[in-house]
């Protein structure tokens, strides 16, 4: 099914990709959770992968900075190519650390480490070897910025960061994946534990962080899906139905099953 | 998105070559390798801890049994290894073991289940807070003050009553011994019940049972393992104590199991021999080797019964 | 319908119950006011019988003798001299199996006979440790009847619980602390080192404490190394020999500790020496209380300060 998705992938001539999946494949064990996927990721963009829960959406996600390294049994299949080095990343060759310092990533529910707010933004630069103080608060400051946080806290950087709300800590989880410069972040349902407020608020930076930053995210929320998303990603059952530009998925789709499950008539 | 609708990406080539960005740095992994390496060196530390025993006790205990046959060692009724007229009877030291052991756990089983069932059915939240870390302060109180408690406070105590006691028995050593022991046998019982599911009490409630039916009918039964494993333990702690029985019990070997008589243990016999001065490797002294390992295989077959427990009644909620 | 009788029965039947529902709380405070009134007569004891030997010079003198000149300065030093390398060599390597067993082990049979390896030490008799101690130290290492052959026999001994501490305080810490850590481009280590272990220090500490507790009252492994219990001298303060090698002198230096002393006092015919155990005693107690106490004030607090 999946060689007849590429219908919808029509893009704009001047986006360039900034990773493909190439018949990408992944096993729990003796379990095949995702196969024969093609896929790009347009650089500078935001791509929505949703599907019903158990679809692999979030597997496919984790694939990208090889989390699921993390864990006995797990196998990958086919590649996961990123440009502009045109590099395999699931190579053997190539450091899953490498990986996660340009791809890095904001969890479902909010975690930030137990440590202060500087820090906890300071620690992802901190693994890198940065050491001088004035580049570091440099860099937390310029972060805490773009992650829209920096006036709430700007006078409790040394209380611990588990003290915010919970929308906060979401967005100190996403100063901390800003602030390495990474190339692509990836979102992992980055709304479920928030309220309507706080979901705006992760929603709107979302949309302005694309200015710099690929963005893929996985939702379960069709309409945030529709508000922040230039590209979706339909998946069911391991397997990719369908890709396109988001306004022809959700408006268009060229599958019934899609369309089925975009209207809510499953899933 | 305006993008206007083209064609399909050009696929670029599937290439091998891996961009200097991304490949594994060989500085970075030697150095997780060593780290790695070095913990589990460490945590290979408990195994070799159990070989080195094992390898310790088995060695010296063959320079004991080339001297002294194994059916001498099992079979005769006499221990006499100081004296010109040696004996090896094991069962001398054993029947102390026994004897103590068996007055500890008279005392602890019981005491130690009632208060089990009490903390973990009965007791108000309050009371189990304050409890549970006294009876750990208990178990934690070092064995030399127990066996000197038995010795100065408890037989005078117990001649009162009985004024044939000798100064030495063990009697009030094991009775001690036994207090010693309520703690362990009562948290992991304890836990063991606290771990059966609320379910399971809600359903003999709801049929108009009462506490203490609830507890020994559906809760006892249902982690009967976890009781069985802290009723192990119990016996493990009992056969192995070496302090109260050393202290309060006399040290003089006789072969019966009249708990009001003075005796000695596998364990006090060996801290008799290292508080005297034969000469390493001298039979009298690889004594001492060949009672570690009967005490060793006694503790391993326990903790054998006790696993064989656990598998065998292995509570699944 | 239910006849009247039938009711009365029921109701009879339920008086019995309760009554024995009753019985059976009051036979459990009872038998938990046994363990206390042990407790408290055995420590009131001790109190009353060796609290007038308790004074400064009782800290500062040599066993004697004499028993009113005795005294437990070279046991406390010795105990304290012992600790030192307990924990130095307790602490490192089991955090470090901890560490192992939790965030790196792989699954397979060799971590597995870890595992069940560290569960059957914990059960095998202090006495043991002893006679390990005894043919492998003492007499295959040749550091002979020392404060280092100690200290390692005890590191050995409370191994089990420091392991046991702090795998459990590193299993409390949630996995997704881990994933974030580890999706900033941490290493494995480096997650271990600025997370896992900070993250999970008090949980250490606590276990830490209790098996230096433990370590402390030990008196069967160090009786069975051959310690011998009448030491009227100290050994060289730690580090303070001729260098390089003189600094470890005192590793290798005779002692007696605590619980040995009193025992040496317990088994004295002369009632005055009963009143010196008595005194030992107490300090030793006080001490193991105090060291346990930290460890469950700790824990109470780490209960009620967790943070995720």
């Amino acid at each position: 099914m999946s060689n007849e998705t590429t219908p919808n992938i029509e893009p704009a001539a001047d986006l360039a990709i900034k990773a493909e999946c190439r018949n990408f494949g992944f096993h729990y064990g003796d379990f095949q959770a995702l196969q024969n996927i093609n896929m790009p990721v347009y650089d500078k963009q935001v791509t929505a992968l949703i599907g019903p829960s158990g679809c692999g959406k979030s597997t496919l996600l984790r694939s990208f900075n090889r989390m699921h390294d993390l864990y006995p049994g797990n196998r990958y299949q086919g590649e996961i190519i990123m440009h502009p080095d045109n590099t395999n990343l699931l190579a053997k060759e190539v450091d899953p650390i490498e990986v996660r310092m340009r791809i890095s990533m904001v969890f479902q529910k909010p975690n930030p480490f137990p440590k202060s707010v500087f820090e906890n933004v300071a620690y992802s630069l901190r693994v890198r070897g940065m050491t001088n103080k004035t580049e570091l608060e440099d860099r937390v400051q310029h972060s805490l910025k773009a992650a829209a946080l920096w006036d709430e806290v700007k006078h409790r950087l040394n209380d611990l960061g588990a003290n915010l709300s919970g929308g906060q800590q979401q967005r100190l989880c996403i100063a901390r994946a800003l602030a390495a410069d990474p190339e692509i972040i990836l979102f992992d349902e980055p709304t479920s534990a928030l309220d309507p407020i706080a979901t705006a608020s992760i929603e709107e930076l979302i949309t302005e962080l694309k200015e710099k930053v690929t963005i893929l995210i996985v939702t379960h929320n069709m309409q945030q899906a529709a508000r922040i998303s230039d590209f979706t990603a339909y998946m069911y059952i391991g397997e990719l139905v369908e890709f396109g530009v988001t306004d022809q998925v959700f408006v268009k789709p060229q599958k019934k099953q899609t369309e089925d499950y975009i209207t809510g008539r499953f899933g | 998105m305006n993008a206007t609708v083209t064609a399909p990406p050009v696929p670029t080539p599937p290439t091998a070559n891996v961009s200097d960005r991304l490949r594994r740095r060989a500085s970075r992994h030697i150095k997780e390798r060593v780290i790695e390496a070095l913990l589990f060196g460490a945590a290979l530390v408990s195994v070799f801890t159990t070989a080195a025993i094992v390898y310790i006790l088995v060695k010296e205990s063959w320079i004991f049994f080339e001297a002294v046959p194994l059916s001498r060692f099992l079979f005769d009724t006499q221990w006499t290894p100081l004296f010109d007229d040696a004996h090896y009877g094991i069962m001398v030291l054993l029947s102390g073991t026994i004897t103590s052991s068996a007055v500890a756990l008279l005392v602890a089983i019981p005491l130690g289940t009632i208060i089990a069932i009490y903390l973990s059915e009965f007791a108000p939240f309050k009371v189990r807070e304050i409890a549970k870390p006294f009876l750990e302060l208990l178990g934690d109180v070092p064995t030399i003050v127990y066996g000197y408690f038995a010795l100065v406070f408890l037989t005078p105590l117990l001649q009162k009553i009985y004024p044939d006691l000798p100064g030495f028995n063990l009697l009030s050593a094991g009775l001690v011994m036994g207090v010693m022991i309520i703690p362990y046998v009562a948290s992991l019982s304890e836990d063991a019940m606290r771990a059966v599911p609320m379910a399971l009490r809600e359903g003999s409630y709801a049929m108009g049972a009462t506490r203490l039916q609830t507890a020994l009918r559906v809760v006892m039964p249902a982690a009967a393992s976890g009781i069985g494993a802290a009723y192990i333990l119990g016996i493990s702690r009992a056969v192995g104590e070496t302090m109260i029985v050393a202290v309060a019990a006399g040290m003089q070997p006789s072969l019966n199991f009249n708990p009001a008589e003075p005796g000695a243990t596998i364990t006090s016999y060996i801290v008799q021999v290292a508080l005297g001065d034969l000469p390493h490797g001298s039979i009298g002294y690889q004594t001492i080797f060949a009672a570690g390992l009967t005490l060793m295989l006694m503790t391993l077959l326990f903790n054998l019964l006790g696993l064989w427990l656990r598998k065998r009644y292995r509570e699944v909620y | 319908m239910m006849k009247t009788q039938d009711i009365q029965a029921i109701r009879a039947l339920i008086t019995k119950s309760r009554r024995w529902d009753i019985f059976f709380g009051v036979l459990g405070i009872l038998a938990l006011m046994l363990c206390v009134l042990t407790f408290m007569t055995l420590f009131v004891d001790m109190a009353i019988r060796g609290l007038g030997r308790i004074d400064a010079a009782f800290f500062t003198s040599f066993p004697s003798r004499h028993p009113e000149q005795a005294g437990i300065l070279s046991a406390w030093v010795g105990s304290a001299l012992v600790m030192l390398v307990t924990g130095l060599a307790a602490v490192p390597l089991g955090v470090a199996a901890g560490v192992y067993l939790e965030e790196y082990a792989p699954k397979h049979w060799l971590t597995d006979l870890i595992e069940i390896n560290i569960t059957n030490l914990a059960a095998v008799p202090s006495i043991v440790y002893g006679l390990l101690a005894l043919g492998l130290f003492v007499y295959l290492f040749g550091f002979g009847q020392s404060i280092l052959s100690a200290g390692l026999t005890l590191a050995l001994l409370i191994l089990p619980v420091v392991i046991v501490a702090t795998r459990e305080a590193i299993r409390s810490i949630p996995l997704m602390i881990r994933e974030g850590s580890y999706a900033c481009g941490a290493t494995t280590w480096q997650t271990v080192s600025d997370h896992i272990l900070p993250y999970s220090s008090a949980g250490i500490l606590t276990g830490v404490i209790i098996g230096m507790a433990r370590a402390i009252g030990e008196t069967a492994p160090i009786i069975t190394i051959g310690a011998l219990t009448f030491i009227a001298f100290l050994p060289n303060a730690p580090f303070t020999g001729v260098p390089p090698a003189g600094l470890f002198d005192w590793l290798f230096a005779p002692f007696t500790v605590m619980p040995i002393q009193m025992f040496n006092w317990t088994s004295r015919p002369e009632a005055a020496f009963l009143i010196n155990a008595a005194a030992a005693g107490l300090v030793l107690v006080l001490m193991t209380l105090a060291m346990n106490g930290t460890a469950i004030w700790l824990r109470y607090r780490l209960r009620k300060n967790i943070t995720w």
